[in-house]
C-alpha cells in the first residue's frame, strides 16, 4: 500500500514534507517548475532583507540618482528608473509571477531584526499572493548593550508586529543561540507564529591573510549539522503547539526521516538542491515513500514525532547525559585505539 | 470643447509626446539638446504605449544623424508615418536626405530642438544657425516660441504635411524652450486624430514603393529634363500656407488657441515693429504689452511659418502704420547683405510693393541677437524700440553682448525690469548632487498641477561634470508667462551650498526687501559674521531678510545623507507663502509619496521626517544695522595668476562671463592650455591622507586618480631642507632612486574627492588593517596646511626623464600634462588620458572627437592641458564627433609633409649648416626621451646655424626645424565616436599606413549624453534605447582592426594591469604604422560607486569579459604568433562582475528570466571570444623568405 506522505504546516495541507529552503534557487523560474514537478510540497523564496529594503533604496538614491539633474547635457544616465524595480519591489514582482508559476503554495520570506517601516513589505507580499510567510530571525547579538531579555524581546515585538500586519500564516526561522532556546520558542509562538523553522545558518565569513580583508564564503551544509537540529526538534516537540520543520542538514531520504521522527512537520532542502539540482528532491522523495513502504509505515503522521523527547525510548539520550556520554565512548575508542 | 489637463512640462516632452502619438517609425541619434525626445519615445514605447492608430511606435537608434534620416527616408518610401528629432551637427548631418525627402514631395514631420552650429568653439545651446542652415532644401520650417506652441505646432506640423506633402521642420528653442518647464494645457488624442487628415494617411500609403504596384525613385536625370522636373513641384509650395493657415485655424477652433502664419501682437497703429521668431518673440511680446501700457506705440509680428514665406501673408500682418521695422535674428552669417530673417523680410516687403499689396517704404534694420543662447530679455526690446525711435537708426546692430571692436551692439538698460509684481519669482542656487532641481521641478508640479497658477521653471547647469553647480529660475502667477528668459529681480533667493557665498554674486538679481535664505552650517546668530563682506552690502543695501537652516544636519538627522533637496524646499513653501504653509507642507508630502513611493517606503519616511524637522530648525536672522564687517570675498583665481586669467577666464570663473566685451576675446577661438590650475574649486569634502611609515611606495594610487590631484616624486634629500613641516616624506624603497626621499603630495582644493585611490591602495596597518597608506580625512581642517605642502611640491624638480622605468610605479614620478579636469569624480576615461601626457605630453598632438573627452577637455573656462617647466604639452584641438578620426590623420599627413620639407632643406643646407650636423638632424631614429632630448639640442644647434643665413630656404627651414622632432599624433574619443558615428573614418586611417595612434576610451555607452546604447554597449547591460538589455554582443572593434593584419591593436584595462596598459601606449606610440588601443573606461552609466571602478576592470577581465591583449604585426618576424594574450582564461563567473553594476541589475529588477537568459548570452559569449582569442594567440603566421637574389 502507498503510504500517505501528507502533512501539515502552518495550516497548509501538504501532499509531503519536503520542500526546497529558503535559496537563490527559487529565483529561476524553470528551476521552480522542476521543483515543483520533482514533488516539492510547497516552495520556499530566498529571503528579502531588512537591510536589502531600507539600503538598497538609499544606495539607488545616493549612486544612481547623484548624477540627475546636474549637467547640462545630460539630465540622467539611465533609461527610466521608475521601469526598474530595484530591492523590494524586484521581490514583490517575483511573488506574483511564482504565484502564476506554481499550484503549490508559495513560502515568501522576510529576513530582519527590529521593527521599522520594512515590515510593511509583509502586507506586499501576501498582496502578492504568498500562502505564507517565513520570518528569519537572523540575529548576531553583538551589541554589548542589549541583554540577552532585551534581545530577546525585541525579536519576539518584531515577530508580533508582522504578524499583526498580515493574514496568512507566519513561520519563524530562528537560529540555535538562544540561552533559553524553549522558552524563547514558547514566547514565539504566544507572539503569533504558526511554526518555527530551526535553524538558520549564520553567515561565516572567511579572513584573507594576504589582503588583509575579510573574505566572503558561502560553506554549504553537510548532513552532520542535521544532529542539532534533531535534538531540538525532539526537545521541542512536546512543548509547541504549532509547526516545526527542519533546516539544514537534510541531504537524503533518511535525513528526511530522522528529522520527521524528531518532529518536523515539514522537511527543507538547500544544499543538496544547490549541488544536485532541483530533480534531487524527486530522488529524495521516491526514497522516503519506498523505505517508508520498506519499513511498513503508513503515513508521515504515524512517524512524526515518534522520535521526540516526549516518546522516544531514552529520552535521556536526547537530553544532556547523551554528551557526556558520547565524548566519553568517543575517549574509550580512542584509547583503545580503535 | 473637451476638458483637457493641465501638465507641467518640458518643450521636449510636449513634442515628443504629440510626435510620438502621430508616428509609427522613428529613428533618432541623440544630440543635446534634442535627445530627451528620442528617449522619451523610446521609454513609452517600451511601456507599450500606442500612437493615435493603436500601435507602438516602433524606436530605433542608429549610428548616426545621417543613418537616422536615412532610415526615416526610408521608412516614408515604404509607406510609413515616421518622425526625428535632432540638432545643431545632426541636422546638418541630415542634409541630402532631406532634399531628398522635400524632392520627393514626402509627407514628414521632424522636431529641432534648435542649437548653435559649431563654429570657432561648440555650444549646446540655443539659437537659429542649425535650422537656417536647411532652410534652402524644400523643408516647410515652422518655428514655435513657448512650450505650448511647441505642443500645438508640432501638431500643425504632423497635419499639415499630410495635406500639403511638403516635409515639416518643425523648431523651438534649444534649452529655452526644450528644457523650459511650463504649465500647459494638454492635447488630447481626439484632438490629434481631429486635425490629421486620415485621406493624407491613406494617400501617402497608396504612395508607397511596393512591388504589387512598382514604381521606381530616386533617378538620374540629365540637363534636358532635370531643370523642368524640379520646377514641377512649385503648386505644392505655393498651396502650402494656405494649408498651414487652415490647419491653424482647425486648431484654434478646437482649443481655443489660434495660431497664424504670422502673429501680430501691439498696437494696430504701431509705427515701430519688431520681426523675429522663436522664444524671444515671447519676450518681445511680453515687453511690447508694457511698453503700449506706457503709451508706446509698438508691436512685434513673430514668424511662424518661416518657409515656404507666404509674402501676401506676411504684408497683411505687418500694420500699415509701421515706419521701422527690425528685424532681429538668431543667427550670423558672415559676409552676407543681411542674416537670413532680415534678408527675406526686405525682399517680402518688395515684392509686396511690386505686386501692390503694399504702398509704403519702412525702413528696415537687422539686428542679431541670443546666439548661443545669450539672453534675450526685456530691457533689451526696449532699447530697440527707442534706437527704432532715433531719426537715423543703427542699420545693422546687435544686442545682448558688448561689441567694443565692431561697435555694432546697442546699450541697454540692466537693471530694467518690468516683471508684474504677482509673478512670484525665486532662484535657487544648488549643486548637482543635492537635488535641487528635482525639488524644484517637484515644487513646479505642486504648484502647476494643484492650483490654477501659471508656473514655469528654467535650470542653468553647470559644463563641469563633478561638483556642478545648477541655478534654478521659478516663476509663478496668475496668467500665463511669457518671460522666456532668465529671473533678473527675484524676491526670493536661496542659496543652498555656503560655500558658493565665496565664489559667486548670488545675492545679484535679489529685489530690495526680498527673502535671502542661506544652508548654512552657522546658526542664525553667529551666520553674519561669516558672510563676505560684498553679501553684507548687499543684504543691508536692499533690506534682505535673511533665513537660515542647517539643511545638511537637518538631513542627515532624517536619514538623507547630503540630499537636502526635500528639506530646501519645505524652506521655500514655509518662507515664500506662494501657498499657505500648511496646504504647503501637506502638498509636499504627497508629492513626496509620488516621487519616492517607487523606492521604498523608507525613502518616503526620510523625506517626511526631513519636511517635520525643517521647520524648527529655520531660523530668521537678525540682520545688524551697523555697517558690513565681514572679510572680503575671495579672488576667484590666484593673483600670480597670467594676465589672461585674471582678465578673462577669472571673470567666467565668476559668473561674469556675460559682462566681457568683444575684445576680451581671441577671434579664432584659439586659448591657451594650463589654465585649470588656477580653479581652485574645493568641492571634496574628503581627501586622501598619506602615511608614509606604510606606504609600499607602488604609485598605484597616482596611476589611478583621474584628476592628476595625488602625485609622487623622488628627489634628493637636500631638496627637502626648507620643506614645511607638516611635509611629508620617506625614504625611497626603489632601487633606481636608492638615497633619495620619495613624498607623495594631495592637491588638496583639485581633489574631488572620489576615493578611488584608497581602493586601490594595497598597504594596510598590519595591526589595524582598517588603516590604510592611503585613508580620507575631512578637507576643510586640513585645506591651508595641505595647500601649502602642494605649492611646495610643485617646486621640487620633476624626474630626470632618462632614469624612468618603462613600468607602471616608475612612470607615475612623471610629470602629468594633464591635470583638475572637469571630468566626474572616479572617472574611468581621464586616467589614460593623463598617462598618455605623462609618456608623450611634450611630444603630443590630441585630436578629440566630440563627447566626454572634449567637454572635460576643452569647455571654458578652463583647460586640463598644460606645459611642463619648458612650456611644451599637448597641442589640443576638437573638430566634430564624426570626423576625428580623418581630422587627426590631417595632423599626420601635415606634420609629415612638413619633416620632409624640413629634411630636404637639412640636405640642401648641409654645405651651409655643417654636415655634422645635418647628417645627425636626418638619421635621427631614436625617440626615447634621451633621443627626443638629443635631438631637441640639434635643433637648437640647426637654429644657431642658421641665425646669419638670410636666404630663402634658411629662413624656411628655421620655420620648420621643430618638424625634425618626432610628434605623436594621438586620436582619442568615447565608443560612440569610434564604434558608431566616427566609424567609417577610423576603419579608414587604420587601413593606411600612417603612424595614428588612437585612444578609444570605450564606457561602453553614450556618456556625454546620458546614457544612450552605441555598439559597444555589451549584451545584456540596460540603456537608453536598449532598456530591457541589449540583446546583441558587443562589437568587437580590436578584432575589427587586426583584420587589416598591418595595424597595431591593444585592449587594456588599467584597474586590472596597469602594466600592460603603460607596454601598450609605449609600444602603440613607437609602432611604425596605424594603432588602437581599445581602453576599458568605469563610468558613472554603469551604476556603481566609482570608488571602485579599478576593481570592476579587475573582475571584468578576470571574468573573461574583457580579455587584455596586445597584437603587433611585427612578431611573426621574429617567429611569434601577432596576437599575445595579456589576461588568462576566465577564472570568475561573469556574474559576479555583472552583478555589480546597476546597467545589468536594472535588467534583472525588469525581467528576471530576461536578465538569466541574457547573463548565460554573456557568459557563452565571452568563453567563446577569449577562445577565439586563445587560438588566434596561437596562430604563428608564416613568415615569407626574403627574396634570393638572383
Amino acid at each position: 500500500m502507498t503510504p500517505d506522505l501528507s502533512t501539515t504546516w502552518l495550516g497548509l495541507k501538504l501532499s509531503n514534507p519536503l520542500m526546497p529552503g529558503a535559496s537563490p534557487l527559487v529565483d529561476d523560474l524553470d528551476a521552480v517548475r522542476k521543483l515543483e514537478d520533482a514533488g516539492a510540497s510547497a516552495i520556499v523564496m530566498h529571503s528579502l532583507f531588512e537591510e536589502q529594503i531600507i539600503r538598497e533604496s538609499t544606495a539607488q538614491d545616493s549612486i544612481l540618482d547623484a548624477y540627475t539633474e546636474s549637467y547640462t547635457e545630460a539630465q540622467s544616465y539611465f533609461p527610466d528608473r521608475g521601469m526598474f524595480p530595484f530591492g523590494p519591489e524586484g521581490y514583490v514582482r517575483h511573488v506574483e509571477r511564482l504565484r502564476e508559476t506554481v499550484r503549490v503554495p508559495l513560502i515568501a520570506s522576510l529576513n530582519g531584526t527590529s521593527r521599522g517601516g520594512w515590515i510593511d513589505f509583509a502586507r506586499a507580499i501576501e498582496r502578492a499572493g504568498a500562502s505564507a510567510l517565513e520570518l528569519n530571525l537572523y540575529d548576531l547579538g553583538a551589541d554589548p548593550r542589549e541583554s540577552a531579555l532585551d534581545a530577546e524581546s525585541r525579536l519576539i515585538d518584531l515577530v508580533r508586529a508582522v504578524k499583526d500586519s498580515i493574514r496568512i500564516p507566519l513561520a519563524v526561522k530562528i537560529g540555535p543561540y538562544f540561552s533559553s532556546l524553549a522558552h524563547f520558542a514558547r514566547e514565539l509562538e504566544r507572539a503569533g507564529a504558526d511554526g518555527i523553522v530551526m535553524f538558520n545558518r549564520f553567515y561565516q565569513p572567511d579572513i584573507d591573510t594576504e589582503l588583509l580583508e575579510i573574505a566572503p564564503a558561502l560553506r554549504l551544509s553537510d548532513p552532520s549539522e542535521l544532529r542539532l537540529r534533531l535534538r531540538w526538534l525532539a526537545i521541542l516537540r512536546g512543548q509547541i503547539k504549532g509547526g516545526l520543520a527542519a533546516s539544514g542538514g537534510v541531504h537524503s531520504h533518511l535525513d528526511a526521516v530522522k528529522a520527521v521522527m524528531a518532529g518536523a512537520d515539514a522537511v527543507q532542502m538547500v544544499s543538496a538542491l544547490l549541488t544536485l539540482g532541483p530533480d534531487h528532491l524527486g530522488t529524495v522523495l521516491g526514497n522516503l515513500r519506498q523505505w517508508m513502504i520498506d519499513h511498513d509505515y503508513t503515513s508521515i503522521a504515524q512517524m512524526k514525532g515518534s522520535m521526540s523527547l516526549e516518546r522516544c525510548p531514552d529520552p535521556k539520550a536526547v537530553e544532556r547525559s547523551n554528551y557526556a556520554f558520547v565524548l566519553q565512548t568517543w575517549r574509550q575508542e580512542r584509547a583503545q585505539g580503535r | 470643447m473637451p476638458d483637457r489637463r493641465k501638465i507641467t512640462v518640458d518643450g521636449n516632452e510636449a513634442v515628443a509626446s504629440v510626435a510620438h502619438r502621430l508616428s509609427e517609425v522613428i529613428a533618432i541619434y541623440p544630440i543635446t539638446p534634442s535627445s530627451n525626445m528620442g528617449e522619451l519615445s523610446d521609454e513609452w514605447s517600451a511601456k507599450g504605449r500606442t500612437n493615435i492608430w493603436g500601435q507602438v511606435p516602433d524606436v530605433v537608434e542608429m549610428q548616426s544623424e545621417g543613418g537616422a534620416i536615412a532610415a526615416v527616408h526610408g521608412a516614408l518610401q515604404a509607406g510609413t508615418l515616421a518622425t526625428t528629432f535632432t540638432a545643431s551637427q545632426g541636422l546638418l548631418l541630415m542634409i541630402p536626405s532631406m532634399y531628398k525627402i522635400a524632392g520627393e514631395l514626402t509627407p514628414f514631420a521632424m522636431h529641432v530642438a534648435a542649437r548653435t552650429v559649431a563654429t570657432h568653439a561648440l555650444s549646446i545651446f540655443g539659437d537659429h544657425s542649425d535650422v537656417m542652415g536647411v532652410r534652402q532644401t524644400g523643408f516647410a520650417l515652422l518655428a514655435s516660441g513657448s512650450v505650448q506652441e511647441a505642443q500645438d505646432l508640432a501638431l500643425v506640423a504632423h497635419a499639415a504635411t499630410l495635406r500639403s506633402r511638403i516635409p515639416f521642420l518643425h523648431f523651438f528653442d534649444g534649452f529655452r524652450t526644450s528644457h523650459e518647464i511650463a504649465k500647459i494645457e494638454e492635447l488630447t488624442d481626439d484632438d490629434l486624430r481631429a486635425l490629421v487628415p486620415e485621406d493624407g494617411v491613406r494617400e501617402h500609403r497608396l504612395r508607397a514603393l511596393t512591388p504589387d504596384r512598382p514604381v521606381l525613385r530616386g533617378s538620374a536625370q540629365n540637363p534636358d529634363t532635370y531643370f523642368q522636373a524640379r520646377e514641377a513641384c512649385n503648386l505644392f509650395y505655393e498651396t502650402c500656407p494656405g494649408i498651414v493657415r487652415e490647419t491653424m485655424e482647425a486648431f484654434g477652433r478646437r482649443t481655443g488657441r489660434p495660431y497664424g502664419l504670422f502673429d501680430y501682437a501691439g498696437d494696430p497703429e504701431a509705427d515701430r515693429v519688431i520681426v523675429m521668431m522663436g522664444s524671444g518673440a515671447e519676450v518681445a511680446h511680453e515687453t511690447v504689452d508694457w511698453l503700449r501700457a506706457r503709451g508706446e506705440k509698438v508691436g512685434v509680428l513673430k514668424v511662424r511659418l518661416y518657409r515656404p514665406f507666404d509674402v501676401r501673408a506676411f504684408a497683411a500682418a505687418l500694420p500699415r502704420a509701421a515706419k521701422t521695422i527690425a528685424v532681429l535674428d538668431r543667427t550670423k552669417e558672415p559676409g552676407a547683405t543681411g542674416d537670413p530673417l532680415f534678408l527675406d523680410v526686405v525682399a517680402a516687403l518688395r515684392e509686396a510693393r511690386d505686386l501692390g499689396l503694399r504702398a509704403d517704404d519702412p525702413r528696415v534694420v537687422s539686428a542679431r541677437y541670443g546666439l548661443s543662447g545669450k539672453e534675450f530679455t526685456p530691457a533689451m526690446v526696449v532699447a530697440l524700440f527707442q534706437e527704432l525711435a532715433a531719426p537715423r537708426p543703427r542699420t545693422r546692430m546687435t544686442i545682448g553682448i558688448m561689441d567694443d571692436i565692431g561697435k555694432s551692439s546697442l546699450p541697454w538698460d540692466r537693471d530694467l525690469d518690468i516683471e508684474p509684481a504677482d509673478t512670484t519669482r525665486a532662484i535657487f542656487w544648488g549643486l548637482g548632487s543635492d537635488g535641487t532641481v528635482g525639488a524644484n521641478k517637484n515644487s513646479i508640479a505642486i504648484i502647476g498641477e494643484r492650483t490654477p497658477l501659471h508656473a514655469q521653471g528654467y535650470f542653468v547647469y553647470d559644463s563641469k561634470k563633478s561638483g556642478a553647480m545648477t541655478v534654478s529660475h521659478l516663476r509663478f502667477g496668475p496668467r500665463p508667462i511669457r518671460s522666456s528668459c532668465l529671473i533678473r529681480r527675484a524676491g526670493f533667493v536661496a542659496c543652498h551650498q555656503f560655500a558658493f557665498l565665496d565664489r559667486y554674486d548670488v545675492l545679484e538679481a535679489a529685489a530690495p526687501g526680498g527673502v535671502f535664505l542661506l544652508n548654512s552650517p552657522f546658526p542664525a546668530e553667529a551666520v553674519w559674521d561669516e558672510l563676505p563682506r560684498e553679501v553684507q552690502e548687499t543684504i543691508l543695501a536692499r533690506k534682505l531678510r535673511v533665513f537660515v537652516i542647517d539643511a545638511l544636519a537637518v538631513a542627515q538627522d532624517a536619514g538623507m545623507g547630503s540630499r537636502i533637496n526635500t528639506v530646501m524646499q519645505t524652506c521655500f513653501f514655509a518662507i515664500s507663502g506662494v501657498l499657505p504653509k500648511d496646504e504647503a507642507i501637506r502638498e509636499i508630502k504627497e508629492a513626496i509619496r509620488e516621487t519616492y513611493g517607487k523606492k521604498g517606503e523608507d525613502v518616503v519616511r526620510k523625506n517626511w521626517a526631513a519636511v517635520d524637522r525643517t521647520l524648527a530648525n529655520l531660523h530668521e536672522v537678525r540682520v545688524p544695522a551697523a555697517a558690513p564687517s565681514g572679510r572680503p570675498r575671495p579672488p576667484a583665481v590666484a593673483d600670480t595668476a597670467p594676465e589672461f586669467v585674471r582678465r578673462v577666464t577669472a571673470r567666467i570663473l565668476a559668473n561674469q562671463g556675460d559682462l566681457l566685451p568683444v575684445s576680451a576675446f581671441p577671434v579664432d577661438g584659439t586659448w591657451p592650455t594650463a589654465t585649470a590650475q588656477w580653479e581652485k574649486r574645493n568641492i571634496a569634502t574628503e581627501i586622501p591622507v598619506w602615511d608614509e611609515t606604510i606606504c609600499v611606495q607602488c604609485n598605484r594610487c597616482v596611476f589611478v586618480c583621474p584628476h592628476a590631484t595625488i602625485r609622487a616624486k623622488v628627489v634628493a634629500p637636500a631638496e627637502l631642507a626648507a620643506a614645511p613641516a607638516s611635509f611629508q616624506s620617506a625614504d625611497s624603497r626603489l632601487s633606481e632612486y636608492k638615497g633619495q626621499k620619495y613624498t607623495l603630495q594631495v592637491a588638496p582644493e583639485d581633489c574631488t574627492g572620489c576615493g578611488i585611490c584608497v581602493e586601490v591602495c594595497p598597504a594596510r596597518d598590519k595591526s589595524n588593517p582598517r588603516h590604510k597608506a592611503i585613508d580620507m580625512a575631512p578637507q576643510r581642517p586640513i585645506r591651508e596646511q595641505q595647500r601649502g605642502n602642494w605649492d611646495f611640491f610643485l617646486r621640487l624638480p620633476e624626474v630626470d626623464r632618462t632614469t624612468v622605468r618603462p613600468d607602471a610605479r616608475s612612470t607615475q614620478f612623471l610629470q602629468p600634462l594633464f591635470e583638475f579636469s572637469g571630468a566626474c569624480a572616479g572617472c574611468g576615461e581621464t586616467p589614460y588620458i593623463k598617462l598618455l601626457t605623462q609618456l608623450f605630453g611634450d611630444r603630443l598632438l590630441i585630436a578629440n572627437a566630440t563627447g566626454c573627452t572634449s567637454i572635460y577637455g576643452g569647455n571654458l573656462p578652463t583647460t586640463p592641458y598644460t606645459v611642463n617647466s619648458a612650456g611644451r604639452g599637448p597641442a589640443w584641438a576638437n573638430s566634430l564627433f564624426e570626423d576625428n578620426a580623418e581630422f587627426g590623420f590631417g595632423f599626420r599627413l601635415a606634420l609629415d609633409a612638413r619633416r620632409t620639407h624640413a629634411l630636404s632643406l637639412v640636405k640642401a643646407l648641409a654645405p651651409k649648416i655643417g654636415e655634422g650636423l645635418a647628417g645627425a638632424l636626418t638619421e635621427a631614429s631614436n625617440w626615447d626621451d634621451a633621443g627626443m632630448a638629443a635631438q631637441r639640442d640639434r635643433v637648437v644647434a640647426l637654429r644657431t646655424a642658421l641665425a646669419p643665413l638670410k636666404d630663402a630656404e634658411a629662413r624656411r627651414l628655421d620655420l620648420l626645424a621643430d618638424a625634425l622632432v618626432k610628434k605623436s599624433v594621438w586620436l582619442i574619443g568615447g565608443d560612440g565616436w569610434a564604434y558608431d558615428i566616427g566609424f567609417g573614418g577610423l576603419d579608414h586611417v587604420m587601413a593606411s599606413n600612417r603612424e595614428v595612434r588612437i585612444l578609444v576610451l570605450d564606457t561602453e555607452v553614450y556618456s556625454n549624453t546620458g546614457g544612450q546604447q552605441s555598439k559597444a554597449t555589451p549584451l545584456g547591460a540596460s540603456a537608453k534605447f536598449a532598456t530591457a538589455g541589449k540583446s546583441s554582443p558587443k562589437k568587437d572593434l580590436g578584432l575589427m582592426a587586426m583584420s587589416y593584419s598591418h595595424a597595431y591593436v591593444a585592449r587594456v584595462a588599467f584597474g586590472a594591469n596597469d602594466r600592460q596598459t603603460v607596454q601598450a601606449l609605449l609600444e602603440a606610440d613607437a609602432f611604425p604604422g596605424p594603432a588602437i588601443i581599445i581602453a576599458y573606461s568605469h563610468c558613472i552609466a554603469h551604476g556603481y560607486d566609482m570608488a571602485f571602478g579599478a576593481k570592476q576592470q579587475k573582475l571584468a577581465v578576470d571574468s573573461g569579459i574583457w580579455p587584455l591583449y596586445r597584437f603587433d604585426p611585427r612578431r611573426p618576424l621574429k617567429g611569434e604568433p601577432p596576437l599575445h594574450l595579456d589576461s588568462g582564461p576566465p577564472r570568475v563567473r561573469p556574474i559576479e562582475y555583472l552583478r555589480n553594476e546597476a546597467r545589468f541589475r536594472m535588467v534583472e529588477a525588469l525581467d528576471p528570466a530576461r536578465f538569466r537568459t541574457l547573463m548565460k548570452d554573456a557568459q557563452r559569449t565571452a568563453a567563446q571570444r577569449w577562445d577565439l582569442y586563445r587560438q588566434l594567440a596561437g596562430v604563428t603566421v608564416a613568415n615569407p623568405e626574403p627574396d634570393k637574389e638572383e
